[in-house]
């Protein structure tokens, strides 16, 4: 007999606290066992499976199994799994029980089945990720973690109210399709979207991750935002607003990652672009988008944790991660360098890497359903992804000029957790059959015809080729490689320099406005704190029983007068 | 025997506290006030069965019916009252002993146990009485007690907070007997049942609207209803802990009851409500209590200021709740009630362990607590989770409820407000986390241990009621239900 009743954060909730208690060895061997025990038993559990209670007026569902929420569960483990091996050598209790709890809160998210169990689940994420940051212990991390905690807070309250509002709408809290009708459908969606890392509101992500340790940017960038598609695929399959805010999603963020030196910060940036594809497929809502969004779910949470842990592998090693400070690791860390470049083919899409079977999916389903501007638009995502994940990061981090530092390969468990992450990019997209038998639609879909591999290796190696040339004609200009190359496939090589202006002038405008804005809200803030420091001491100051005496006054008067003249 | 019940309830610590001169040893005095305290809660859970059995209880004393002579009426919202008063009392006397060791001299402590058993007394009176003119009465005991009480604090400030209690208080009682004189004159009957059937012919007199106004005003006082709450955080934050325990944990509710039953049973529903713009007026003032308290509480440096604001707050929640004016709202309000009851004792109890330890309760001396004092803090920032209304405390059902009950009457902005209050909430209660887990203790404080067992064990048994009754509802919910549908005279 299997205990099926037990949901899945369980173990991981359980685990937290046992390892409280145990040092060394006995503790690594019980966190890697925690994920694998509980992968054993998501696989024996049975689709449909729940489990309800009554709270309040409402019937609850806080434990609900089907193919959806299943998937997602798979890959959390696997993420879990391999981020809790990449972590092994840390000796630091709070990051370790954060971590498990925090993977614990995602895997209860999934698998929650009305909106106040999510709710809790989703306000426990904020809570215990908050911690991988701080365990920095730098003074920017701690003021970085306390404004995405804030964020992150501001997003479960506004999903609680969301949740309120729909429970008085309709009577109940189940967690199904909620769609946009109504004040709760958009305080949901607003809520489920600042998690998302929607435009606008995706600063927590890129202010946030690169700023967390060197393996909680690993769990960071595995559950959070893959937590808020899954309630997205959930709750507004099928919106077509999703479709504009995905395909924004997968552009903007290009132009900030060409700029940006932090190469962690580019890879946060990209997060935000590769989860724009996801929104993109749920906002299509065909059966097929639905599977590649999630699909391609699967993959980002393989591909990117294996970037995350690379470069998690040269700040590690080298103690930077700028990329003008790094260049010509490869001669001292060829392995990292090799399953580095595994992950950037995944995240490019390139033909029998796990990314090309996923995100081929959600750009078919566009052109299918007559979104052709779209289309261009997530094409010209895909180049972007290409010049800044697939080689600025190879590239600057491991090649370019020589920096001279002599760092040699991470610990035994980095290379072995990378190695993992790195196999199965390529087995999924060697047999995507495996990832296609777990998705909720049956499509019948093959990624692997003439018309795909053909386009997507076109745009890989005319950007390859372009790259090539130029450096060769010493044409590249050396600060802002990656743009040239993007701009150069889509718009022929004669306007790079005006592109390469366009956006240092937009990034600088950016800059200019944000600050402007900064700074007069820094003053107003100040103002306020000043009055509110009159305020507060008029608030709390000792009062003389005279003044008391006369309020009580002044309301007599006012009951008086109101009653009497009425 | 059980039929004397009503009257025992009251008559049980009014006799006790003489008594108590006679045991002469401060800790022989503990056990038998905790063994008068423990009686009457079970007095009030035999009473409360047998109302929800068989409906309102009325004792006529002497034998004396009612208009003539004075009688005691239990209705289901009295003795869900009196359980909690009962309850609570008898939960912090649990931990005053020890408490009160630190804090007042041995040959004052008898006199607290005796000044102790009158408030209780007070307060139970003027729950369980159906004349008005005893309500003055046992108020007058309830507060007297409570000047004293309050003047025993160790801090010679306790000495000025009493006095400014003493005077508010007593304007505050001065107009309540104002207003039950003016009714008295224009009905001749004091008797509550009485009064309610007669004062509809005179209501659209002046004199009763005037009645009305004092009374109303009166009760404001005691309750401490924004902009009349300014007595309240010098007196709970220089009283001795116990002290501040038991008056958050029951004075002001007891004050919500007469509100209660002053605008419901007494003056009709209809008047009430009419006479003054009344749920206009209190959802304002009950609104910018919340924000202006709990925005103060932010700006203590004295914990237990912090969270006599906060109680502040919670008044402004239980005024907010019940002036939505429909059962849902009502439901609330008793609800929170309860609830409120249940956290700020725990906090105030926990402050009691803190104080007993260090013997400060400045937010400076709060730095590395989390680490020196690890179940008390918890206990704090389990209760201060409550607060702020996170799941799985009985904040959140309280929470719950008084937002449906604002959404239902089409309230959204109340709503909304009542919210972002919580918001507030949270940040006067991370103020002390931070404090007591992120920053190093302060040198020379390194003997400072966990607090004895006599004080944890009722902190945490508060602390658990609090969570289990935000798990398991259906005791508080029901009752809080069964209480506000007969006052709306909805049968169950």
């Amino acid at each position: 007999m299997w205990m099926f009743e037990i949901p899945p954060f369980v173990p991981f909730f359980i685990g937290a606290v046992v390892i409280l208690f145990t040092r060394g060895i006995l503790r690594s061997a019980i966190m890697i066992a925690i994920p694998v025990v509980g992968a054993i038993h998501l696989w024996m559990v049975p689709d449909g499976l729940s489990f309800q209670l009554s709270f309040l007026d409402y019937q609850l569902m806080p434990y609900r199994v089907d193919k959806l929420s299943l998937m997602f569960g798979y890959v959390f483990h696997i993420a879990a799994f391999i981020a809790i091996v990449y972590s092994l050598h840390i000796r630091d209790t709070m990051q370790q029980v954060a971590a498990m709890l925090y993977a614990g809160s995602a895997l209860g998210a999934v698998f929650a089945g009305d909106l106040l169990t999510l709710f809790v689940f989703w306000e426990l994420l904020a809570f215990t990720s908050v911690f991988l940051i701080w365990a920095r212990r730098t003074e920017r991390s701690y003021a970085a973690g306390m404004r995405y905690l804030i964020i992150q807070v501001l997003s479960g309250v506004i999903l609680l109210a969301g949740a309120l509002f729909y429970g008085a709408e309709n009577g109940s809290l189940e967690f199904g399709k909620i769609g946009l009708e109504g004040m709760a459908g958009w305080l949901i969606f607003i809520a489920f979207g600042i998690k998302c890392a929607f435009p606008i509101l995706h600063n927590w992500l890129t202010d946030a991750y690169p700023e967390a340790t060197v393996t909680g940017t690993v769990f960071l960038s595995a559950f959070t935002t893959k937590v808020a598609v899954y309630a997205l695929a959930r709750g507004y399959p099928g919106t077509e607003l999703l479709v504009y805010i995905g395909a924004a999603m997968t552009c903007f963020p290009i132009f900030f990652a060409v700029i940006e030196n932090d190469l962690r910060r580019v890879l946060a940036y990209s997060l935000i672009n590769q989860v724009g594809f996801m929104v993109v497929g749920i906002g299509i809502g065909t059966a097929l988008a639905i599977n590649g969004a999630i699909a391609h779910a699967f993959n980002d949470v393989i591909f990117k944790g294996l970037l995350f842990m690379s470069m998690g592998a040269v700040l590690h090693m080298t103690g930077r991660i700028n990329g003008s400070d790094l260049g010509g690791l490869y001669k001292t860390m060829p392995k990292t360098t090799v399953l580095c470049i595994v992950g950037a083919a995944s995240i490019s899409a390139f033909p029998l890497f796990s990314g090309f079977v996923s995100k081929s999916m959600v750009m078919s389903a566009a052109l299918e359903n007559g979104f052709d501007w779209i289309w261009l638009m997530l094409l010209f995502a895909s180049a972007g992804v290409f010049h800044h994940a697939g080689i600025k990061i190879p590239y600057f981090a491991f090649f370019a000029h020589d920096s001279g530092i002599r760092a040699s390969d991470p610990p035994a468990n980095m290379l072995i957790a990378m190695l993992i992450a790195a196999c199965l990019c390529i087995g999924i997209g060697v047999y995507p059959s495996v990832l296609y038998a777990l998705l909720p639609y049956d499509t019948g879909y093959n990624p692997y015809d003439a018309t795909h591999v053909l386009a997507q290796t076109q745009l890989l190696f005319f950007s390859a080729l372009a790259f090539v040339w130029l450096n060769l004609k010493g044409m590249y200009p050396p600060e802002l490689r990656s743009v040239v190359l993007d701009a150069d496939w889509l718009y022929r090589r004669m306007f790079p320099t005006v592109f390469q202006n366009l956006f240092s002038v937009i990034h600088k405008a950016d800059n200019g406005l944000r600050r402007a804005f900064l700074v007069r809200l820094e003053k107003r803030l100040d103002n306020l704190a000043v009055r509110h420091e009159r305020l507060s001491g008029l608030l709390s100051r000792n009062h003389p029983v005279g003044s008391m005496v006369m309020w009580v006054a002044v309301i007599l008067a006012t009951y008086l007068f109101l009653s009497f003249f009425r | 025997m059980l039929a004397h019940l009503p009257v025992l309830q009251v008559l049980l610590p009014l006799m006790a506290a003489p008594l108590c001169l006679f045991l002469r040893r401060p800790y022989l005095v503990w056990i038998f006030t905790l063994i008068v305290s423990g009686l009457a809660f079970l007095i009030s859970i035999s009473l409360l069965q047998q109302v929800m059995v068989s409906g309102t209880l009325v004792y006529e004393m002497g034998g004396w019916s009612g208009p003539w002579g004075i009688e005691y009426r239990i209705d289901k919202l009295s003795a869900f009252l009196l359980l909690i008063i009962t309850a609570m009392s008898t939960v912090i006397l649990l931990a005053a002993q020890t408490s009160i060791q630190k804090e007042i001299p041995e040959n004052r402590q008898i006199y607290f146990y005796i000044l102790y058993l009158f408030s209780f007394t007070g307060m139970l009176g003027i729950v369980s009485t159906g004349d008005v003119f005893n309500v003055f009465v046992f108020l007058e005991i309830s507060s007297l007690s409570a000047y004293a009480l309050i003047a025993l604090g160790k801090d010679r400030r306790a000495l000025w907070a009493a006095y400014q209690y003493l005077i508010m208080g007593t304007i505050g009682a001065t107009f309540i007997l104002i207003g039950i004189g003016l009714m008295y004159q224009m009905t001749g009957t004091l008797n509550m049942d009485d009064l309610a059937r007669r004062l509809p012919e005179v209501a659209q007199t002046r004199t009763v609207f005037a009645a009305f106004a004092f009374f109303i005003v009166g009760v404001c006082l005691k309750l401490a209803l924004f902009p009349l709450h300014l007595w309240l955080p010098n007196a709970y934050a220089y009283a001795p802990s116990i002290v501040t325990a038991f008056l958050a944990a029951t004075a002001t509710k007891v004050a919500v009851y007469l509100l209660i039953r002053f605008t419901f049973s007494v003056f009709d529903l209809s008047f009430s409500f009419t006479a003054l713009p009344l749920q206009t007026l209190f959802v304002i003032l009950g609104l910018i209590g919340i924000f202006v308290a709990s925005t103060a509480a932010i700006y203590q440096k004295n914990v237990k200021h912090l969270f006599a604001y906060s109680s502040i707050a919670q008044v402004g929640y239980m005024i907010v709740g019940y002036s939505i004016g429909t059962t849902m709202g009502l439901m609330a309000t008793l609800l929170h009630l309860f609830n409120h009851a249940l956290m700020k004792s725990a906090l105030f109890l926990a402050l009691g362990a803190v104080m007993y330890r260090i013997g400060s309760v400045q937010l400076s001396s709060f730095h590395g607590l989390g680490r020196q004092m690890p179940f008390t803090m918890a206990a704090i920032v389990a209760g201060g989770l409550s607060l702020i209304g996170v799941p799985l405390t009985v904040g959140f059902v309280s929470k719950w409820y008084l937002v449906l009950a604002a959404i239902e009457n089409g309230w959204w902005p109340v709503a909304v407000l009542i919210l972002l209050g919580s918001l507030l909430a949270i940040i006067y209660v991370w103020r002390i986390v931070e404090v007591a887990y992120f920053k190093e203790p302060v040198a020379g404080t390194d003997g400072v241990r966990e607090a004895p067992m006599a004080l944890l064990m009722p902190v945490w048994l508060l602390v658990g009621a609090n969570i289990y009754f935000g798990v398991d509802t259906r005791f508080s919910v029901d009752m809080a239900q069964a209480a506000a549908r007969s006052l709306f005279g909805v049968s169950p």
